[in-house]
């Protein structure tokens, strides 16, 4: 039996189409997942999230745990408030899981973890909390919901509490403001502005059919797939996982190898990979011709099998193919695909493939 | 949730629907039901024409935002038709299912092989018991 977010029925009764997704029952789509798609780069969607984790992590060692726990250097994160997006490693160097944390005083750290990983997330936290002065405290408590596109702040506003309007409008872009359990983060999942909104669980539904008569579409995963694809952001389990390390995922900017004496966990493993060289690339794909790429179909650089795609699919704001995919290093610009035995050209393209509802590409 | 099953077509157990005209030509779709599971289509492989097919061959791909999903040919006989809008607009079985959003004609090579086929209302019953 996959498990129900508080908003399950929210989502039937407005229409949505349910699809088992990661052990939960979430809605796909509400009709159309291409409108849905547009209405966030064009006016303001909304996303169901509440199957993600928020993790509280508390106490005076939070930040000297935090130095050992992640990838990136939560020191980046000078004033409270700020966010940054982070791996956590295997001590070989492999993908735990992607996730934000978010600086919010010297003993309080909030990190969202993925909702398929969370079970695994929790004990590794826990099982590396060991010996610091940290208590880990998911907070199942709270649900999230992402508002996001051009308009999504300013039909989101009037729903904030009171309190909370102002901080939250004046939020930079990767930081978070909050007041009491409501919590407000100007980050997302779709290469447009908007808000991720924490809120406590029973306030969820309330919230979620104001925003809808505010004029905030309701999207399902379908669209939120396609939106994270053109916006060039990675999905955990398909463009990596514990068998690759950030270095192979196109991550490497999210590593803080400075200062050196920081000693994360995957730190030496990753050290290894980079004076051993040669490492596969992560790129973007277009697809020149008609078809639609997905994951794991196999490339070609004339003959010589290069490597394969780890997502791909149908861009709605480009009106072509992209993916993204895992080549050797010395493949070339010009690939092609096997698509059902068929072999059609693809162009190595750098990544966004959109950002704030424009083409980054050549097409 | 239903939908639209014409009554005059044949359907398969694989959601295809068959429209077969007076000098033996059967023209080829997906149903409304189908469509509705795969959500807005963006990509549609079509047979050659001049191919030959087998009764139950992997002869087109739809392919949806979410998914590829084959279409299997409900008879056997030779494409004689594609229908080229969906090249360009594979949105149009979405739009149009049943008329305008029709995949591919073949000229019959055995017309028995319809009486395999279900009628309208065991096709609303498969396809409401195959409703997730």
């Amino acid at each position: 039996m996959d498990k129900k977010t508080v908003l399950n029925e929210t989502h039937r009764d407005m229409g949505a189409r349910m699809v088992p997704f990661g052990g939960w029952d979430m809605p796909v789509h509400y009709g159309s997942q291409l409108d849905e798609h547009h209405a966030v780069r064009r006016d303001a969607g909304m996303f169901d999230v509440c199957h993600m984790t928020v993790v509280d992590l508390r106490g005076a060692g939070v930040r000297p745990f935090l130095h050992r726990l992640l990838a990136n250097d939560v020191d980046k994160l000078k004033t409270p408030g700020k966010a940054l997006y982070s791996c956590m490693l295997r001590p070989d160097g492999g993908v735990i899981d992607d996730l934000i944390v978010y600086f919010l005083t010297d003993d309080w750290f909030r990190v969202v973890v993925n909702a398929a990983t969370t079970d695994k997330d929790l004990e590794w936290i826990r099982e590396q909390a060991n010996g610091f002065d940290v208590l880990v405290e998911p907070r199942f408590d709270l649900g999230m919901i992402a508002v996001q596109g051009p308009q999504a702040r300013t039909k989101a506003e009037k729903l904030l509490p009171q309190a909370l309007r102002a901080p939250a409008m004046a939020l930079k872009p990767f930081s978070a403001a909050y007041a009491g359990d409501w919590f407000v983060g100007r980050t997302g999942y779709t290469g447009e502005d908007g808000f991720e909104l924490m809120l406590p669980e029973a306030d969820v539904p309330g919230l979620w059919r104001a925003l809808a008569e505010a004029g905030v579409r309701p999207c399902g995963l379908g669209a939120r797939d396609t939106l994270r694809l053109e916006a060039g952001m990675n999905l955990y389990g398909s463009d990596m996982d514990e068998s690759q390390s950030p270095l192979t995922s196109g991550l490497t900017w999210t590593v803080a190898f400075e200062p050196a004496r920081r000693d994360f966990i995957g730190r030496s493993a990753l050290e290894n990979q980079q004076s051993a060289g040669s490492l596969p690339k992560f790129t973007g794909l277009l697809l020149e011709g008609k078809g639609i790429l997905r994951g794991h179909q196999k490339l070609f650089d004339g003959e010589r099998e290069v490597g394969e795609t780890t997502s791909g699919g149908f861009s709605p704001t480009l009106e072509r193919s992209i993916a993204m995919a895992r080549v050797v290093a010395d493949a070339g610009d010009q690939l092609t695909v096997d698509i059902r035995g068929k072999r059609l050209p693809v162009r190595r393209v750098k990544m966004p493939f959109v950002r704030h509802g424009k083409s980054c590409i050549e097409t | 949730m239903s939908n639209d099953v014409p009554t005059d077509l044949r359907y398969t157990r694989s959601h295809e629907w068959v429209r077969v005209d007076d000098e033996g030509i059967a023209t080829i779709g997906i149903t409304d039901h189908a469509q509705e599971l795969l959500g807005d289509l963006v990509f549609v492989e079509l047979p050659e024409v001049g191919s030959e097919l087998g009764a139950g061959a992997e002869c087109a791909v739809v392919e949806s935002v979410k998914a590829a999903s084959d279409v299997f040919s409900p008879l056997s006989g030779e494409v004689v038709e594609v229908n080229e809008v969906l090249a360009d607009a594979p949105e149009t079985i979405n739009q149009d299912a049943y008329e305008d959003g029709w995949i591919f004609r073949i000229r019959m090579a055995d017309p028995d092989e319809l009486d395999a086929l279900m009628d309208a209302d065991s096709y609303a019953e498969h396809s409401e018991s195959d409703e997730d």
